[in-house]
């Protein structure tokens, strides 16, 4: 039942796409200034029948009516309401209903945003929309149907796997798909302003909130799955370098790179092509990082069963997008004649891109090199996170002083004089960056350079925040909170990095194990039933040798039966200077239970400087467009 | 004559395609520095270069009954059903490591029969098996 109406609801979504590419075709050769009323209907239309699909579904979950194939699969009666919803997106078939929904969505709000607009480009743009649209609906109808009926109806659900029954995994997905699916508008938009000719400083306008849109919501959705890493996955750190958090970094460099180069588009009527280019990037690496997860092809923590024919499609489709995009670039593209002086501002996001793209292309070769390399030559390898710390973090340095003084510089031509300043703050950062090393111990040539580069940074950015107080121009707020947010990632990232304490050893319970400051005691083991799992729990005592200071860490190991699954809960003690971390596991049920301790300073200060990054832009987002 | 702009642009140029040069060349060295080798314990048997004291990466199943553990590590054997390897290693076990599951060890050979893991990779699905390991089985048990 519930199958059917799920299946006609799709089909009618398609239909309408088809419809609005006709209507839009028609309308293109009409020479007024306003789009038909009856595209906006349509389109009107197309998103609430998407919408409801999505609903039918969510309900399918609540209900748990497993004569779905997918509820079937990915959810159990006993499971708490909230993890039912979240079930729906948990899984491949409903996050793909997730992506056609945001493609919609966004198709239609852009359609009514943009009304002041050229009517061509905003058309295109609809076409080219609807063109994914129908990519994405054939692949969910033929390949990855939410909708599947099965017959005889199960009584009973294989459950939702338990480690993703988490508050930060149910809204990390739709943050994410926000972010990345939302890319998919410019990328249209783009195609459309080639073949439309609505080129310069109005196409930067039309596509800026958009950008905006998705970087935030990208930004916050990376934090939020790495938060979770961080206490679920019991791993004991917030970035591995695992092929899903490096898939999810690419598009995330491409973006962050249209962000800044559309501004030298918007105000300095330049490097067009190259926004261009970042707006087709940014979607098809979205794309791309689908791909390579779903298929199966790259190894990760994503428990989304991988299945080779997706991925064939899914190639298929993206080689499809791909060629099309650079054909249409290179028979409509121009050549332009640029000429920026080097010490204006322009030069200075130039660099930034050019930083954004080197990331992108080392963290590309790192990701895509041992696929190639097993096709062509069936040798197994893969690339360690030593590669991507090698290469990355040395350019962290010079990144990070560009990205203190490149907002000092005006557009055009700077005439400003404060070569003082630089200096003066340099010494500044030279001076705690010592007194670091003096008061909690040494480190390297590099990591020196990185503290001094990041302290810089944020001074010059305590120096922007006085200037704002005094001019209270709030054009500016969001770029020194995103660049001090960064500044500050990077120090507490440092400090983290040479000053955590960390310990893996097998205890007995009733044992003790001394480490250097601390000492664990395995007091106890507990028991504990819950509704839809069993949990061992285990009572460690941690005192703190230099100054005595007990604390109780209860980390548990669930056993949750449907499915049957093994998850281990850290315990994490968070204090503003330090985060104390323990998991705990039990390896073939011997006495020996395995532990991994954790001191970890500034923990809680890495998400918020993290957050701050994302919260800049979403400041900016609330800011209205009077500016100037 | 050239004009001086014209130098500025053939300088800036030059500059540009050395540093490229130099990051590429950069990007290549360290990759070919840091990448791991995936082996099979057979692999390890027969292969007359393998490198001791390198880092690389071994898979297989956790034979049955070979898990042992004390206060400071965890021993076990990995077996691709034809040759086994000990593998010693202290650290926090993932959750779906067990007994006759897949597992990857990353770290350094010894000798020939054991190998030191400084990390250990199982899958977070209870029905996935890395790639590798597939392949191995497939291979073997028939």
């Amino acid at each position: 039942m519930l199958s059917n109406i799920g299946i006609g609801l799709v089909v009618i979504v398609l239909i309408l796409s088809f419809l609005i590419i006709y209507t839009a075709c028609l309308d293109l050769k009409i020479s007024n200034k306003f789009i038909k009323k009856s595209i906006y209907n349509l389109s009107l239309f197309q998103t609430t029948f998407t919408v409801l699909s999505f609903f039918t579904l969510i309900i399918g979950f609540i209900n748990s009516d497993f004569s779905l194939i997918n509820v079937y699969e990915n959810s159990h009666t006993t499971k708490p309401l909230f993890y039912k919803i979240a079930g729906t997106w948990g899984n491949h078939e409903g996050s793909l209903l997730l992506w056609v929904n945001i493609l919609v969505i966004f198709s239609f709000l852009f359609l009514v945003f943009s009304y002041t607009h050229g009517k061509k480009f905003r058309l295109y743009t609809l076409i080219f929309q609807n063109i994914l649209i129908l990519g994405f609906l054939f692949f969910l109808l033929l390949n990855s149907n939410p909708f599947n009926a099965i017959y005889p109806v199960p009584i009973e659900g294989l459950g939702l796997n338990p480690i993703l029954q988490d508050p930060a995994l149910a809204i990390h997905p739709p943050l994410l798909y926000v972010g990345f699916v939302g890319c998919s508008i410019y990328f249209s938009a783009a195609m459309a302003s080639l073949i439309a000719g609505y080129r310069g400083i109005l196409f930067a306008q039309s596509i800026k909130f958009w950008v905006k849109v998705s970087w935030c919501f990208q930004t916050l959705g990376i934090i939020v799955g790495s938060i979770w890493a961080y206490y679920e996955l019991g791993w004991g750190g917030f970035w591995f370098w695992d092929p899903v958090e490096n898939a999810s970094l690419l598009p995330w460099f491409a973006i962050t790179a249209l962000m800044h180069s559309i501004i030298v588009l918007e105000k300095r009527k330049a490097l067009y092509s190259w926004v261009i280019i970042l707006c087709l990037l940014t979607f098809i690496l979205s794309v791309t990082g689908t791909f390579l997860v779903r298929s199966g092809i790259l190894n990760s923590v994503h428990t989304f069963a991988s299945d080779p024919s997706r991925g064939i499609y899914i190639l298929l489709f993206l080689s499809i997008m791909i060629f099309s995009s650079l054909t249409i670039f290179f028979i409509k593209h121009k050549k332009e004649n640029f000429n920026f002086n080097l010490k204006s501002r322009e030069t200075f996001i130039l660099a930034n891109n050019w930083f954004m793209a080197f990331f992108l292309v080392t963290v590309l070769i790192g990701m895509l090199y041992p696929i190639f390399l097993d096709v062509l030559t069936s040798v197994k390898i893969s690339v360690g996170p030593p590669f991507f710390n090698i290469i990355i973090i040395p350019l962290i340095v010079p990144f990070l002083f560009l990205m203190a003084i490149g907002p000092k510089f005006s557009w055009i031509k700077s005439q400003n004089k404060f070569y003082y300043t630089i200096l003066f703050f340099i010494l500044g950062s030279i001076v705690i960056n010592f007194s670091i090393t003096y008061f909690f111990g040494k480190y390297s040539i590099l990591s020196n350079l990185i503290f001094i580069a990041a302290v810089f940074l944020i001074l010059h950015s305590f120096l922007d925040i006085k200037k704002f107080i005094d001019k209270k121009n709030k054009f500016v707020l969001p770029r020194i909170i995103s660049h001090l947010g960064f500044g500050l990632l990077v120090f507490f990232i440092g400090i983290n990095h040479q000053f955590s304490l960390e310990e893996d050893f097998n205890l007995k319970v009733g044992e003790i194990k001394k480490t250097k400051n601390y000492e664990v005691n395995f007091e106890d083991i507990k028991i504990k039933q819950s509704k839809n799992y069993k949990a061992v729990i285990g009572n460690f005592k941690i005192t703190n040798l230099k100054n005595n200071l007990v604390q109780y860490l209860d980390p548990e190991i669930r056993i949750y039966s449907n499915p049957e699954t093994l998850t281990y809960e850290a315990a994490i003690k968070t204090k503003i200077t330090s985060d104390l971390y323990l998991t705990m596991s039990n390896v073939s049920r011997s006495d020996y239970y395995n532990i991994k301790f954790q001191n970890k300073p500034f923990m809680i200060w890495i998400w918020i400087s993290a957050l701050m990054i994302a919260l800049g832009g979403f400041i900016q987002l609330t800011l209205k467009k009077n500016e100037n | 004559m050239l004009t001086k702009k014209v130098k500025k642009k053939i300088l800036f140029l030059t500059v540009i395609f050395f540093l490229s040069i130099f990051s590429v060349f950069f990007v290549v060295k360290s990759l070919n520095e840091n990448i791991l080798y995936f082996s099979s314990p057979t692999e390890i048997k027969q292969r007359e270069d393998i490198p001791f004291g390198k880092a690389m990466r071994v898979g297989g199943m956790v034979k049955k009954g070979s898990i042992s553990i004390n206060q400071k590590e965890i021993q076990f054997i990995i077996t691709d059903f034809e040759n086994e390897i000990l593998i010693s290693y202290s650290g926090t076990v993932p959750n779906l490591f067990a007994e006759e599951k897949g597992v990857v060890a990353e770290g350094r050979l010894s000798d020939k029969n054991f190998f030191v893991a400084d990390r250990i990779l199982a899958k977070h699905d209870e029905n996935y098996m890395p790639p590798e390991i597939k392949d191995i089985i497939e291979k073997n048990v028939k």
